[in-house]
């Protein structure tokens, strides 16, 4: 048995990967030789810690001292001061990570883990996810155990069935039922596929599963195809994920060494393996058809459903298919067992929701609550409040397919059905804040670019509907806006929704119909006095300079690309609105403050 | 993989390397590491608990290090906390006395009072 006195654990999950992680390891193990304590102190490469916007993190056991922002020049600091002498490095510690007294909090007491429940994160910034023997030392595949030795295929949906789960990847339908029609589709051959196709901008709640925590979704798809009748699993992820396939990789890899997939599991009879299927990353194919297609080898765009992928899926053949975030739930339900599982959340969604906070918030990074916590505890409690003290204006769910959650709704308990009611959905996780300084239209154009780029193309609705919207709002971004527009656009809309032939299409015009209902004076503003209350349409600003403030310091005349500010020395200048392009560089270089925009 | 034993023992193996990161309970050993304790030698000793440790394969315990603990002249010092039980000062450590103190104190509990603060200073009065 290695026994070391101290483990130093950091975090390679993409996001404190891309701020220096690897540089950050190197360099402790480097210190740790020179001070020849390699053999005392051990560095482990772990997943996702959630607080991604101080990243790179490191954490250090036994003390469980949390160090955030740590580059690779500190580490020197860390090895001779904590590692040697036992004295923490005050000035990286996270600041709410200790008491008043200087002592070292536990996790659960820091204001950002407080309020959240860790189920399907509770191995993230735990375990080294390139270690099998780790995730088996905290219960791994002891639910594969269990379900293949003391449980029928039958008795493995009933407890899904009772534990209440819903799928993750958005829209929520029961995931026990989505395993009995798997379940009792006729067919000798069938799949088990995981949707890890995260496409939504500004999420990634898959992807830190996959890099934290691999096993807990290969030991949810092998309990899977026990329960359906599967012996061949496959994993559509994205290829612009490489830490997750490479740790995906590994994983099936040492799970294969171990006879944890493979032929005659647990000496039971029961054969499963997993492969990988690398996307190119085209956001449709997140939907499920085009998921299937695009597996099989073929051009990866959606086809109409009934028949739907439990009776006919992959090949032709019964297939089930759930998210990422569903499969991490499940080794937990069958451990301890449905009623556990069901007694979080709410009444119709149980358990917890992995949210990936991005946009206008103090804490950016990876969030798990139960079901039922307000917006305003996620927002404000875990994280950490609104940058400068601006005001909240709305948060968007849901991503390109969501919509937008209004300050009036701040305190509603977020589930699957309360969401829904209001105007926007769950999603799959992406929670993006927004603040006073953003235009709503502006976010709705955003949202619809981006359907814009990644519809596929094969029905006219969504190829030709979106691209008519996305014209309509950029007029009234650019001022040209008329008052029939809006009702134009919520035609367009409801049209395209109730024919477009798959989810994307289906669910495109969201982000345009809830800003509509919360946010229709902005769009009037735009249309009626050309005005962006917000000051983000360059269109529709105008800079001018404040004479009592204008010094006559020529500086702002230097800048101006097109000559359009003139004026005499140490006189006020002005702005010719006809020459101004409205780049801004003059606002920049002001000392005086003495450029508005309005 | 052809049984749950199988498994079972891959899980309590890997654990025990693992239960720094899980909880905070258990024995601890601190041994005072500022500059004082690394002058008087307190490195050898905190490695010679370690090795110690590892040798009876001991489980729930951290060995870890501290500033000054303040009585620089009775270097190197270690603090010994057992769940549920007084905090020990061991001083003027050495490697040989370890042994000892593991078999005697981190085993079965009763302390190495000759070794102690307060029996050191018995002895020099």
């Amino acid at each position: 048995m290695e026994l070391y006195r101290s483990h130093v654990l950091v975090c390679e999950g993409t996001g404190c990967h891309c701020s220096g992680s690897a540089e950050v390891i190197e360099t402790f193990k480097e210190e740790l030789k020179k001070n020849q304590l390699e053999n005392e102190i051990k560095v482990v490469s772990t997943g996702c810690f959630g607080l991604c916007e101080i990243g790179p993190i490191v954490i250090v056991y036994p003390e469980g001292a949390f160090y955030s922002g740590v580059k690779k020049e500190d580490v020197p600091e860390i090895v001779s001061e904590h590692l040697l002498k036992g004295r923490l490095v005050k000035r990286l510690l996270y600041h709410d990570s200790i008491s008043s007294a200087d002592v070292v909090k536990s996790l659960d007491e820091v204001e950002f883990y407080k309020k959240q429940k860790r189920v399907t994160l509770r191995n993230c910034g735990v375990i080294n996810p390139e270690k099998i023997e780790e995730y088996i030392a905290f219960d791994g595949y002891r639910a594969l155990g269990k379900a293949l030795t003391e449980m029928t295929p039958l008795e493995v949906i009933e407890v899904v069935k009772k534990s209440g789960l819903r799928g993750r990847g958005g829209a929520g339908f029961p995931t026990g039922r989505k395993w009995e029609f798997a379940h009792n589709a006729p067919g000798d051959k069938k799949y088990v596929c995981c949707n890890a196709d995260e496409g939504d901008p500004g999420a990634f709640m898959d992807r830190s599963i996959l890099e934290g925590d691999p096993h807990s979704v290969l030991e949810a798809m092998a309990i899977a195809g026990y329960a359906i009748g599967a012996d061949q699993g496959y994993i559509y992820i994205r290829a612009e994920y490489p830490i997750a396939v490479k740790r995906l990789t590994i994983a099936i890899q040492q799970a294969r060494e171990l006879g944890l997939l493979g032929k005659n599991i647990f000496g039971t009879g029961f054969n499963f393996d997993i492969e990988l299927r690398l996307g190119a990353g085209a956001f449709v194919c997140g939907e499920e058809t085009a998921l299937m297609s695009s597996i099989e080898g073929k051009r990866g765009e959606p086809r109409p459903r009934p028949p739907f992928p439990a009776l006919k899926g992959v090949f032709g053949k019964p297939t089930l298919l759930n998210n990422v975030e569903t499969y991490a739930n499940i080794p937990q339900i069958i451990l301890n067992g449905p009623e556990w599982f069901a007694s979080i959340g709410t009444e119709k969604s149980k358990g917890t929701k992995v949210f990936a906070l991005g946009g206008k918030i103090n804490n950016t990074g990876l969030v798990e609550i139960a079901m039922g916590t307000t917006l305003r505890e996620i927002i404000y409690e875990i994280g950490g409040g609104i940058p400068g003290g601006k005001k909240f204006k709305a948060a968007q769910t849901g991503g390109p397919s969501g919509g937008c959650i209004p300050a009036e709704h701040l305190d509603m308990p977020i589930d699957y059905d309360s969401l829904t009611e209001i105007g926007s959905m769950m999603g799959s996780g992406g929670m993006i804040v927004i603040d006073e300084d953003n235009c709503m239209v502006d976010i709705a154009r955003f949202f619809l670019d981006f359907t814009v780029d990644e519809s596929c193309g094969k029905c006219p609705p969504c190829r030709i509907g979106t691209k008519r919207m996305l014209e309509i709002l950029e007029r009234i971004i650019q001022g040209k806006g008329k008052e029939e527009d809006i009702d134009n656009l919520e035609t367009l809309a409801k049209n395209i929704k109730a024919s477009a032939l798959c989810g994307l299409g289906q669910t495109a015009p969201n982000p345009v119909l809830s800003t509509l209902r919360y946010f229709r004076d902005e769009y009037l503003a735009h249309v009626r006095d050309k005005k962006c209350p917000a000051g983000v349409c360059q269109a529709l600003l105008q800079y001018t300079i404040v004479k009592e403030l204008c010094t006559g310091c020529t500086l702002c005349s230097k800048v101006c690309p097109v000559g359009a500010i003139s004026g005499e020395r140490k006189q006020p200048f002005t702005i010719d609105q006809d020459k101004c392009i409205k780049c801004g560089a003059c606002m920049e270089k002001c000392r005086f403050k003495a450029i508005e925009k309005r | 993989m052809k049984s749950l034993q199988e498994l079972e023992e891959i899980r309590k193996k890997t654990l025990e390397s693992l239960y720094l990161r899980k909880d905070r309970a258990g024995t601890r050993i601190v041994v005072g590491m500022a500059t004082c304790g690394i002058a008087a030698g307190a490195r050898p000793v905190l490695l010679a608990f370690l090795e110690e440790i590892k040798k009876r394969n001991i489980k729930d315990v951290t060995v870890t290090q501290t500033g000054c603990i303040g009585v620089c002249r009775l270097e190197p010092m270690v603090e010994v906390y057992l769940p549920g039980q007084e905090k020990v000062t061991y001083v003027n450590m050495t490697p040989d006395k370890v042994a000892r103190i593991v078999a005697q104190h981190i085993v079965n509990g009763q302390p190495v009072t000759e070794y102690t603060i307060g029996g050191q200073q018995k002895k020099n009065d």
